[in-house]
């Protein structure tokens, strides 16, 4: 056993209401620059949709990730054969019109322009060569579902999907979606690490953030086509990749980071999970089906003895052990299974976990007479007069599936490698604990009937009041449990301090050292 | 003979000082900037025809040149049989011809892609006419003045072997015609540009990613590397900022 600490992060998706604060955000923060424009570290997707870059799920164009041989997993596109036979040109690349040309207007027009018959206009012109352009595409250029027909539809995970099933999908009165939010996934074993020709991408042993050296970066491309999430990025104008560093200087100063602090839902949780670095290699040449099982083994309970004995000798700090047995993802992910890695498939082992969305699957469509409704309402309100309701009350654990509007199929692909059981198991226990809630609340429903639904789905009244507490009451401190950085060890990152010892009072200057991006 | 001096003696001694020591200041001082500058991200498809035929046709020759200039005894004898020296040059003729396509669409993908326009500078245009220049003359010297893999290493390789012993001996290459003359000097005068060109980039390829492990893990503060009695009381800095 070889534990070490990973910060890592639950998003609940059931509370994300797409209002990408969060990107703006880092965006402010980071990558506000030349070069950097189309680069959205955080980025907010709408699902069903080809996401960005576009379709950068589909693996048969980008070639990333890891795949299974028989003695193990290789890197898909990148490697140490492929990587440097490609280094003149990288084949699997995406290019700057697979994420959108970015663009601004010149605004400057709109005050300057010479009087004349017509109203001046702010053109749009190109970030890149300050041309004029047509506009393409831009960031969530499908948000909300806009521009179904060449977007939601062509969603790489919809492919398991029978013809029948995505039609009835696309209905237009059955038509849901929700939001993914997606950042770097800081992985147990990250593709764009592997890939690296010149070694500039590493994970910090301390807190297992990824990070790319920019001095050492030499532009050789491999990490954006290895990572198969698409969060290594390409600067054009610095020749260097970048990528989310998790907001570091935050973290260590004990801050969450800019995305998750300016959470408008409240849905992302942060914390510490110590996991068995000796089981990654296991753990990642899996067979498919094991695979999300094996991941959530890795993940190690911080309350067993020996864990904490072998953390203790990994120089895992004691305040670290604490973090991690409070830590809001080990409850979301081990104690109360609720979350599930975006793609494991791809075998990277990302350490952030989602809590997949229960209420486009949970509302059902049914037909009713809504005339007795209409005939109640002011004469001047609106009547749709179609008869369709959109029922979302939790009175059944499990009665809806058959007229739930999402397929759990397309669930299962994001979220569990294509196994529809885990995924309906931790829609089970959402909505198990909604049903219980309401019965607190509300009192309409009997309370055998809201603990046999606990039990059902094996949480006690306890665990189920937790769960509702995290999810919707939870404060800052309860959301971010972050571990002190140390800094007064820490000072070690940014001087020396081992010189002092014996030294006589002479000596050369030392420049602190340089830090960051 | 004074000219001569000047070309043959001074200016390859001062483009090898230049080349060292600049790219090592060039290295410590903007180590940043050393990269090769990629611009794939912006244009895929000329860059996929010029930069591999310019690429791979350039080790090949290169390496041919240098194994040439190391080995003249060896070169000499594999061309004694004349098939082999016929494919000899045959080869080096056709990676020259790649170089030669390669560069002119590299050439003109910078001049006439507006985005790729926003990458270049006047160097990357100077360096890549000088590069282009020094190609055509490879090439018209392999039609022009045959069996080049032969008289390089009998005639030009004591010439580059007698500057590396610090003892120049110019008889040879100041008899040579116009066009090798030229070629020469040009490789000098490009070799002496490295530091300051993005041809910086040949010196970090990465072929020690061939020997490293896949994954990478850094520690700023390994507390049980330092709390490990056994390991040496050292100043410890940190690599990885
Ligand atoms: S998500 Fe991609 S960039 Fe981030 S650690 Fe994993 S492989 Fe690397
Ligand atoms: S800020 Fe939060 S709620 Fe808003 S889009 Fe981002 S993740 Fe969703």
């Amino acid at each position: 056993m070889d534990i070490r600490s990973q910060i890592s992060m639950v998003f609940h998706l059931d509370k994300c209401i797409g209002c990408h604060t969060c990107s703006v955000a880092c965006k402010n923060i980071w990558t506000d620059r030349k070069g950097a424009e189309y680069m959205w570290w955080n980025n907010v997707e709408t699902k069903p949709g080809t996401g960005y870059p576009t379709k950068w799920e589909d693996q048969s164009i980008y070639k990333g990730g890891w795949e299974k041989t028989d003695d193990g997993i290789a890197l898909k596109g990148a490697g140490k054969q492929k990587g440097l036979l490609n280094i003149f040109h990288n084949p699997n690349m995406p290019m700057i019109d697979d994420y959108y040309e970015p663009f601004t207007y010149k605004y400057l027009d709109l005050i300057e322009a010479p009087a004349g018959d017509d109203q001046p206009t702010a053109r749009p012109v190109s970030l890149i060569t300050g041309k004029p352009i047509d506009i393409k595409m831009g960031p969530n250029w499908d948000d909300d579902l806009s521009g179904t027909q060449d977007y939601a539809r062509n969603d790489p995970n919809l492919k398991n999907l029978s013809l029948a099933e995505q039609e009835a999908m696309f209905q237009l009165e059955r038509m849901a979606f929700f939001y993914l939010p997606r950042i770097c996934n800081h992985c147990l074993n990250p593709a764009c690490v592997a890939s690296c020709p010149s070694g500039a991408i590493y994970k910090r042993g301390e807190d297992g953030v990824v990070l790319i050296n920019q001095n050492v970066c030499r532009a050789w491309r491999m990490c954006v086509t290895a990572c198969p999430y698409k969060k290594s990025y390409y600067n054009w104008n610095t020749g260097k990749s970048e990528k989310c560093i998790l907001c570091y200087p935050r973290i260590e100063a004990g801050l969450a980071p800019a995305c998750m602090h300016s959470c408008v839902g409240r849905i992302r949780y942060l914390g510490v999970i110590l996991y068995d670095a000796d089981r990654i290699h296991e753990v990642a040449s899996a067979s498919d089906k094991d695979l999300i099982d094996k991941h959530m083994n890795i993940l190690m309970n911080p309350f067993d003895p020996e864990v904490i004995a072998s953390a203790k000798k990994n120089g895992i700090a004691d305040s670290t052990i604490h973090a991690a047995q409070n830590s809001p993802t080990y409850k979301f992910v081990k104690k109360w299974k609720l979350a599930l890695p975006l793609h494991a498939e791809f075998r990277t082992l990302p350490m952030l976990f989602y809590v997949p969305p229960l209420l486009p699957v949970m509302a059902s469509l049914k037909e009713v007479n809504q005339s007795k409704q209409n005939e109640k309402l002011n004469p001047i309100a609106k009547v749709w007069d179609d008869n369709w309701l959109y029922d979302t009350s939790t009175e059944e654990l499990w009665g809806t599936i058959a007229q739930a509007r999402f397929p759990l199929k397309y669930l299962a692909s994001l979220f569990s490698a294509g196994d529809e059981e885990k995924v309906k198991e931790r829609l089970k226990k959402l909505m198990a604990v909604r049903i219980y809630r309401r019965f607190k609340t509300v009192g309409d429903i009997p309370e055998k009937k809201a603990h046999d639904v606990l039990k059902d789905v094996g949480y006690t009244p306890e665990m189920a009041d937790e769960v509702y507490c995290l999810t919707s009451l939870a404060k800052f401190d309860d959301r971010f449990v972050i571990p002190a950085a140390h800094r007064e060890q820490a000072i070690e990152m940014l001087e020396f301090t081992g010189d002092k010892k014996g030294s006589t009072g002479f000596g050369f200057k030392e420049e602190t050292m340089e830090r960051g991006l | 003979m004074t000219f001569n001096n000047f070309l043959f003696v001074a200016l390859p001694y001062i483009a090898i000082i230049t080349f060292v020591i600049g790219s090592i200041q060039r290295y410590r001082a903007t180590g940043f900037k050393v990269s090769s500058l990629s611009s794939q991200f912006l244009e895929g498809r000329k860059l996929y025809f010029g930069s591999m035929a310019f690429h791979w046709g350039i080790l090949a020759v290169f390496m041919g040149h240098l194994i040439t200039f190391l080995f003249p005894t060896a070169t000499l004898a594999w061309n004694s049989n004349p098939v082999r020296l016929i494919v000899l040059e045959v080869m080096a003729f056709t990676f020259g011809l790649s170089i030669l396509i390669g560069l002119t669409g590299l050439f003109l993908r910078r001049l006439s892609t507006p985005r790729i326009k926003m990458v270049t500078n006047r160097m990357d245009l100077i360096i890549e006419l000088l590069l282009l220049s020094q190609v055509v003359l490879g090439c018209w010297i392999a039609l022009g003045y045959r069996w080049g893999a032969s008289w390089f290493a009998s005639d030009l390789s004591p010439y580059l072997w007698s500057i590396v012993k610090l003892n120049p001996q110019i008889e040879a290459v100041s008899a040579m015609p116009p066009v090798i003359r030229t070629h020469i000097v040009g490789a000098f005068v490009i070799i002496g540009m490295i530091p300051f060109t993005r041809l910086m980039h040949f010196l970090v390829a990465p072929f020690h990613y061939i020997f490293r492990p896949l994954q990478l893990v850094m520690w700023t503060w390994d507390r049980r590397r330092v709390r490990d009695p056994k390991t040496v009381w050292t100043v410890h800095r940190p690599k990885n900022n």
